[in-house]
């Protein structure tokens, strides 16, 4: 029974679907069915749409239905399997494609030949077969070279708002990314969920344009496409993306936008089935759903590397939200982006005191970057965060009422803002970037540099007299 | 070779010469013993007593073992918000306690950070064995993307298997980072069972089971012969949602542990590592007369001195927040000078610098007599009307930031000698 039933030539059709709620239906009848199992629900018109078991229980089980259930009645409809797993191509035929969430041509050509065929879920990597990530990328921003460096192998998500320009800073990553010279260079995966058309216009110019297109990939699951696409569309895009790192020995930079709409989707498929909600709505396995995406990265031994740079846009601007509360616990670090230094025109509007990158000790030093990396990105991080804290200060008992050495740092934040932070559409080398972090600290005295060696200050600190 | 601790009868056969794991070793009335025993998970291996706690697990970082000890057989929680450092402060205790063996266990979190302890750990040496970390240290590893299920059971595995070297005679420390994952995958499969959720999802029975994992650790007199004490003590992680401590996890486990390490974000975003937070941290475990019989005679009296500047410091604190510094006395800035000296030299340590990454409490000793003898200095200085800008600015107190990076051999030496020169500067202001 059991070989008949995977026989690829066999086919059981079921036409017994006792409900239809949202993008789910509940089918009877279906003993031998497996979870995650890929059907294809046929309606009374002939049209085909695929579909995924979600639950089965007993002779019951869920399906959703991909593309929608519009359409869809109890009667004359009917649920064939074929023992297929939820499986997608790979394969270098896919470079230059735009594809639409569920991998799908939406370029009006026809679909990639795949090299091979692998599952969408993916397997957990064992942490023995892992390598520590710890190779520098230079994406050529000074707030992230400097001091929130990206590695190969990475998760760092960018922590946005509504209207601040993530998606700039994303594609801009993306396409300007550098590796060292051991590298074939960068493969990107680009995932949109739930994006608007405009959107997905930016990032095809963006990031097909000239020779890019030969080694990047577009997967658009736009805003008014099927949710239940949704869920599915960062498990094509990593699966494609493990399949050229792990298999292939590449470096490939995965960039995902816009990870609350998944979670938006996440908690609509969970309401329709019924299950309890937690925290604002969201289902109470939204961390392990969100893990099993995100540690979908990282170095193996071999080589190759799968880094993942995802957009994320927090709800009314809060952290403690659970969608970047969630995040923050799984990702290796986080890009936040400030809306108050957005309306003074800096671009890049990154806030480095609430970012970080966990993985930045592995990355710099004396053989990967420079050996006053660590030292510099410390002091100007104190240096900053003392040149905020003035700033508050000030605001209530005013310049005037400001000790000298406290002005100092106040000239620096503002300094620091308006040139380190602010480079518009510059691209700085990581020397320029150190180089310039240096010139910042040079109204200080040797003395209040307390997070650098004398090593270093001797090196590189060149004090300047207020005056000069 | 440690006997299965629910056997019992006489030993009728031994099998002498070389054996793997799973070939007999002895017959007990006339059944064959192997080396390699089972124990279910969730049941808690027998000892003959369990004993009081009074020695500590000495960690090596400043901030627990001066002013929140946890003892040697005790639990501890380490609460925080993403990116305060729990998976580095764990990781560091992982390195640098006091005991003979490690069980570390990754529970629901990054694989990253599990391939970051098979790299680090083969090539550090544990100064007391000369012997390589690895080589004490068991690994389980349940990555977040992992089967949810199997999160409840590395737990178990975790602390089964700390209790079999205990059983040994020897003393054990197991991390769990973070149990927060553990209390999730409880809750889903509670809902999956249909059962009626409690507090935030939770089941009802949340509280006993984090009882029946906290209560695991302790000091105890072995089973059997030859007579051998040994411990566990358990340091649980735990990762509150938006890092509210109000949450079901962090109550229910600041009732059963006895150390309360409580991370902040805001002294993380200061960049203040570890970030313990020293007013809301507590420890239940009365270890002031070890410290003060093993180490320093002044142990406990630096100790509270200490936390009584920092309390001090931090309502002054609010004061000069609104009304800037110059609204203070004389004395109360030099409190808050004191308590900066505190915070930066004393407490703030560096997991990443090869020298500061652990302190024994010899060390510790040395460091905080200066800053006491600092404040010493500055009131005396006060007393005889020097301007308190000119002493709080003194030079000299630039020096203490150098005091991390002393040996712990010179250290003693180092330490007399700083305080008096910090003595004579002060005293020709």
């Amino acid at each position: 029974m059991t070989t008949a039933r995977t026989h690829p030539l066999f086919t059981v059709g079921h036409r017994a679907v006792s409900r239809v709620a949202g993008p789910l239906i509940v089918v009877d009848g279906m003993e031998g069915v497996a979870y995650g199992e890929l059907v294809d629900v046929e309606t009374a018109d002939g049209s085909v749409r695929e579909g995924q078991v979600l639950e089965v229980d007993g002779s019951l089980a869920v399906v959703q239905v991909f593309g929608g259930t519009a359409g869809i009645g109890r009667h004359a409809t009917s649920v064939l399997t074929r023992g297929r797993a939820a499986r997608t191509g790979v394969g270098a035929d896919f470079f230059g494609r735009v594809l639409d969430g569920a991998g799908r041509p939406r370029d009006d050509q026809p679909p990639p030949l795949p090299d091979a065929y692998r599952h969408v879920n993916g397997l957990p990597l064992n942490p023995v077969a892992r390598d520590h990530p710890d190779q520098f990328i230079e994406t050529g921003v000074s707030a992230i070279d400097g001091l929130n460096t990206l590695v190969r192998g990475q998760k760092l998500p960018i922590f946005s708002g509504a209207g601040l320009p993530a998606n700039e800073l994303a594609a801009r990553i993306a396409s300007r990314a550098r590796l060292s010279a051991d590298s074939a260079g960068v493969v990107i995966i680009f995932a949109a969920m739930g994006v608007t058309r405009r959107e997905a216009e930016f990032f095809r110019s963006e990031l097909l344009a000239g020779d890019a297109a030969e080694r990047t990939v577009l997967l658009l699951n736009l805003a008014d496409d099927p949710t239940i696409e949704r869920l599915l569309t960062p498990r094509v895009a990593l699966t494609m993306a493990e399949y050229l790192a792990f298999e292939e020995r590449r470096d490939v930079l995965v960039v995902m936008t816009d990870v609350t709409a998944y979670c938006e989707a996440l908690r609509e498929i969970s309401a329709a089935r019924e299950e309890l909600p937690g925290r604002r709505g969201y289902p109470g396995y939204m961390y392990t759903d969100l893990a099993s995406l995100f540690e979908r990265a990282g170095r193996v031994r071999g080589g190759g590397s799968l880094t993942q740079l995802m957009i994320l846009t927090m709800p009314d601007d809060d952290i403690t939200h659970p969608i970047p509360d969630l995040t923050g616990y799984i990702t290796e670090g986080q890009i936040v982006l400030s809306r108050d230094l957005d309306r003074q025109g800096i671009s890049p509007p990154i806030d480095v005191l609430p970012s970080l990158s966990r993985l930045m000790n592995a990355g710099v030093g004396a053989d990967k970057t420079r050996e006053d990396h660590r030292e510099l990105a410390d002091q100007l991080y104190a240096c900053y965060a003392r040149g905020r804290e003035v700033r508050r200060l000030m605001s209530i008992i005013g310049e005037s009422g400001l000790p000298a050495e406290d002005r100092r740092y106040l000239a620096f934040a503002d300094a620091f803002e308006h040139t380190y932070l602010d480079q518009g559409d510059e691209r700085r080398s990581l020397v320029s970037t150190l180089d310039l972090g240096w010139r910042l600290l040079a109204p200080f005295p040797a003395s209040d540099l307390k997070r650098v060696s004398a090593e270093q200050l001797a090196r590189h600190h060149k004090e300047e007299s207020e005056s000069g | 070779v440690l006997a299965p601790s629910d056997l019992a009868g006489t030993v009728t056969a031994v099998r002498p010469g070389p054996a793997t794991v799973v070939d007999p070793v002895i017959d007990v009335d006339g059944h064959p013993v192997t080396m390699l025993q089972r124990w279910p998970l969730r049941r808690a291996r027998p000892v003959a007593s369990r004993l009081p706690l009074t020695t500590p697990l000495v960690t090596g970082q400043r901030v627990l073992d001066t002013l929140f000890p946890v003892a040697r057989g005790g639990s501890a929680i380490i609460p925080g918000g993403f990116g305060t450092g729990k998976t580095v402060l764990e990781q560091a205790l992982a390195k640098f306690s006091t005991a003979d063996v490690v069980v570390y266990v990754g529970c629901g979190e990054r694989g990253n950070e599990l391939t970051e302890v098979l790299k680090q750990f083969p090539q550090l040496v544990d100064p007391r064995t000369g012997v390589s970390l690895m080589e004490r240290t068991v690994l389980i590893a349940n990555t977040s993307n992992m089967p949810v299920a199997a999160r409840e059971a590395s737990i178990y595995t975790g602390i089964t298997i700390a209790e079999y070297y205990r059983d040994q005679g020897y003393d054990v420390a197991m991390m769990a980072d973070s149990t927060s994952r553990w209390g999730e995958a409880l809750r889903e499969v509670s809902s999956r069972l249909e059962e009626m959720p409690a507090e935030d999802g939770y089941p009802a029975y949340l509280a006993t089971r984090l009882a029946g994992f906290y209560e695991r650790a302790g000091a105890v007199q072995c089973l059997g012969q030859p007579g051998r004490t040994g411990s566990v003590t358990v340091v649980g992680a735990v990762s509150p949602a938006g890092g509210d401590f109000s949450e079901p996890i962090t109550q229910n486990s600041l009732r059963l542990a006895g150390c309360f390490w409580a991370l902040d974000t805001a002294l993380s975003r200061q960049r203040h590592f570890p970030a313990v937070n020293w007013t809301r941290s507590y420890s239940q475990y009365d270890l002031g007369a070890w410290f003060d019989q093993e180490v320093a005679d002044d142990w406990s009296r630096l100790r509270d001195w200490a936390l009584a500047v920092l309390q001090r410091e931090e309502s002054l604190q609010e004061v000069v927040s609104l009304l800037g510094i110059e609204a203070l006395a004389a004395e109360e800035q030099v409190t808050l000078r004191v308590g900066r000296l505190l915070r930066e030299d004393f407490l703030q340590q560096s997991s990443f610098d090869d020298v500061d990454a652990s302190c024994p409490p010899v060390k510790q000793v040395a460091m905080i007599r200066v800053v006491h003898a600092a404040e010493e200095a500055m009131r005396e200085a006060l007393a005889r009307r020097v301007d308190i800008a000119d002493i709080a600015s003194a030079g000299v107190l630039a020096e203490l930031g150098r005091m991390r990076r002393w040996s712990t051999e010179d250290s003693g030496d180092s330490a007399t000698r700083l305080a008096a020169r910090v003595g004579e500067e002060m005293s020709s202001l």
